[in-house]
């Protein structure tokens, strides 16, 4: 038996909205699990009914040996994690830290050492007689973090933690849970729409949408293997590349044959005949700039520099194609350049039900 | 020929606080620039300036060769986009977008209104939004009739002020690409403030890092970012953010302050240095300290590992088939062609 488990839970509300249509999770002590999904997917009411905060209308839930579907939240030993909070002006730093161990009711010297450890993990020992006015911005999020995190119950459940942050500090508080999460070792449940913190964070990406869930397993597989369209499209920055067509067999070989364009493409063993859609991410489109030979040209009508890599977005015959490009290359925009697709990355989907096909 | 606006010096201060403290720029006549800095470094009393909302306390703005520091918002002919898309929600998209064009002194006639709602709205792949309310919009067509309200004008000059910050990161990334197409394809200058640093560095000719209402640093995003000025240029850009290290020069190298050697170097004029390394630049063999593998991230294309080197921790961008788990040890080298270095003032 899983230390958290769910089994067909659906949530469907007094006026018949289904907002949770069956959905099972098996997740082991220390996991961290992130539901990841566009808003409205029931990434948020499945986290809540595992909090207590609403009640599943079908479904067990099982947490930590035990049958808590209807109970209360306090009778569940979860810490909620909402977008970090203010603190509290008039309390030192040790004493907003210690807040949630102190409203627990945890002695005095149990609390103190607890909020040295987790100040310690999150480099804030020095603050700690600090009042928050006292703190940079940056500071006093971390002292946010660490009392949403002071406490070790059985499980913590955070719903959009990072939500209000800027980007470039949502990087650095992306660390500090996983961190954090790996030394307390607490079965964690996480929601966001945002896939690059999913698979920054987690041990396996759950991605929901429309109630359900379309797919559960580790960040690479996901990105490298996904279930369907929708999780191709969703997963990754950018999304896959996608071209309709249609998959032939002539003279024992089988190639894909894009819709409207004369050319033919590799495909991945085990593909049938039929049509498809093909999928490839930008990091598998080569390339080839000046006159070279490639299977597809088109002109770069946008050249985004990010950095440490490049994303040119190409308009060729099959239409948009996004090729992750060399940082340190001159800008392409304007430039007619050749792509090559890598065969071992391409997949194939069924265009009608989404589902991956080869 | 004229730049598409000027700024001499502009200093806008609102009581004690100095908001912009002598922005001096300029814009091409279809360039896009960037504008890149924390909440609170004067971003969006830059726009509210250059638009005629805010008067200058000093210096002076140049619109196409003349003076304007004084104009109204009206003779600007700017358009402005903000971040909360501020369209009337019981009116139509069609309403909405013909807004702008009844404005007095402005006033078409309706056939001429309704042709530059309908170029507009395909422009922005909309047309079939035309007749529903905005309130029932999502915040990506909400986004995208806000900046179609934006380009029916045919301003003279486009600014906008974090217009993707609030909508889901997917659409985020997909907007961002469709925004710099239409701008280009219009041919028209462009000032875009943000503080997100993908936005920074893909989307403009030239990007502009401020902070307390100084310009830090302009010029094309790639010089920027592998040659900041200082290290708080260099933080504002960069995702996992830059290595920075207080460093000291012996024997022929950069150390760090416990002695790990960062990066063999001639003997510089000053021994003491802020030492920066980008992520991408460290690799993950060949070095001679040892760092323990704190964090592992995978990001699809790249793996981000944190690691324990000395008394500092490092962020390295690796390649996602370098296998790296918690707790492995590894040896880093600093690619030393690609370190900056901000000696110590005097």
């Amino acid at each position: 038996m899983s230390f958290l488990a769910l089994e067909r839970v659906e949530k469907t509300y007094p006026n018949g909205t289904r907002a949770v249509k069956g959905v099972d999770l098996a997740i082991e002590e220390g996991e961290f699990i992130v539901l990841l999904g566009p808003s409205g997917c029931g990434k948020t009411t499945t986290l809540r009914m595992i909090a207590g905060l609403e009640l599943a209308t079908g479904g067990s839930i099982r947490l930590a040996g035990r049958e808590v579907t209807l109970a209360k939240p306090s009778e569940r030993d979860v810490g909620f994690v909402f977008q970090f909070y203010a603190l509290y002006p008039h309390l030192d730093v040790a004493a907003n830290i210690g807040f949630p161990l102190e409203a627990t009711g945890v002695g005095r010297a149990e609390r103190e050492k607890l909020v040295r450890e987790v100040a310690e993990e999150l480099d804030l020992s020095h603050l700690l007689a600090r009042r928050p006015r006292e703190l940079s911005g940056g500071d006093q999020q971390r002292v946010a973090l660490a009392r949403a995190m002071v406490r070790k119950p059985a499980a913590w459940l955070m719903d959009e933690p990072l939500g209000t942050l800027d980007a470039d500090r949502r990087l650095e508080m992306c660390e500090f849970v996983r961190a954090r999460q790996l030394r307390a070792r607490v079965t964690t449940v996480y929601v966001t729409h945002d896939q690059e913190e999913a698979m920054r964070l987690a041990d396996r990406v759950v991605v929901m949408s429309d109630g359900l869930i379309l797919q559960d397993a580790p960040p690479l597989d996901v990105y490298d293997e996904p279930a369907s369209l929708f999780v191709a499209r969703f997963v990754g920055s950018p999304g896959m590349n996608f071209v309709e067509g249609e998959v032939r067999e002539r003279d024992g070989t089988v190639r894909f044959r894009p819709r409207g364009a004369e050319l033919e493409l590799a495909v991945p063993r085990g593909a049938k005949p039929g049509p498809a859609t093909l999928g490839v991410r930008a990091e598998f489109v080569g390339v080839v700039r000046g006159d070279g030979r490639a299977t597809l040209r088109g002109r770069v009508k946008v050249d985004e520099y990010l950095g440490s890599s490049r994303s040119l977005h190409v308009d060729t015959p099959l239409g948009r194609v996004v090729a992750r490009g060399d940082a340190d290359a001159p800008s392409a925009v304007g430039e007619e350049v050749g792509l090559e697709l890598a065969l071992d990355h391409v997949r194939l989907f069924d265009p009608a039900s989404g589902r991956r096909l080869a | 020929m004229s730049h598409a606006l000027e700024l001499r010096g502009v200093v806008k201060r609102f009581g004690a606080t100095t908001a912009l403290d002598g922005v001096d720029l300029v814009l091409g006549a279809d360039e896009i620039l960037v504008v890149l800095g924390p909440t609170g470094a004067g971003k969006t009393t830059l726009l509210r300036t250059i638009a005629g909302l805010e008067a200058p306390d000093e210096g002076s703005l140049v619109f196409a060769g003349r003076d304007a520091t004084h104009a109204a918002p009206a003779e600007r002919d700017i358009a402005l986009v903000f971040q909360n898309f501020s369209l009337y929600p019981s009116w139509t998209v069609r309403e909405n977008l013909a807004f702008p064009l009844g404005a007095p002194g402005r006033a078409l006639n309706p056939s001429e209104i309704e042709a530059r709602v309908q170029a507009a709205a395909a422009t922005l792949r909309i047309p079939h939004l035309l007749d529903r309310a905005a309130r029932h919009l999502s915040g990506g067509e909400m986004q995208r009739v806000a900046i179609g309200r934006a380009i029916v004008r045919r301003p003279k000059l486009f600014l906008m002020d974090e217009p993707l910050t609030n909508l889901d990161a997917k659409l985020r990334e997909a907007l961002r690409v469709e925004l710099v197409e239409l701008v280009r394809s219009l041919r028209l200058p462009m000032v875009y403030v943000t503080h997100d640093q993908a936005e920074a560095l893909s989307m403009g000719d030239r990007v502009a890092v401020l902070s307390a209402g100084r310009v830090l640093q302009v010029g094309d995003a790639k010089s920027v970012y592998l040659a900041p000025a200082s290290p708080l240029v260099a933080r504002q850009l960069g995702s996992p953010p830059i290595n920075l290290f207080e460093a000291r020069w012996s024997d022929g190298w950069w150390r760090a302050s416990d002695g790990v050697p960062l990066a063999p170097a001639e003997r510089p004029n000053a021994l003491a240095a802020t030492l920066g390394v980008r992520p991408e630049h460290v690799l993950p063999t060949g070095g001679s300290a040892p760092a323990r593998i704190e964090v592992v991230e995978d990001t699809g294309p790249t793996r981000v590992l944190l690691v324990a080197c000395g008394a500092s921790r490092w962020h390295l961008l690796v390649p996602r088939r370098f296998e790296a788990r918690v707790g492995d040890e590894l040896r880093p080298r600093i690619d030393p062609a690609r370190v900056v270095v901000w000696p110590a003032s005097a």
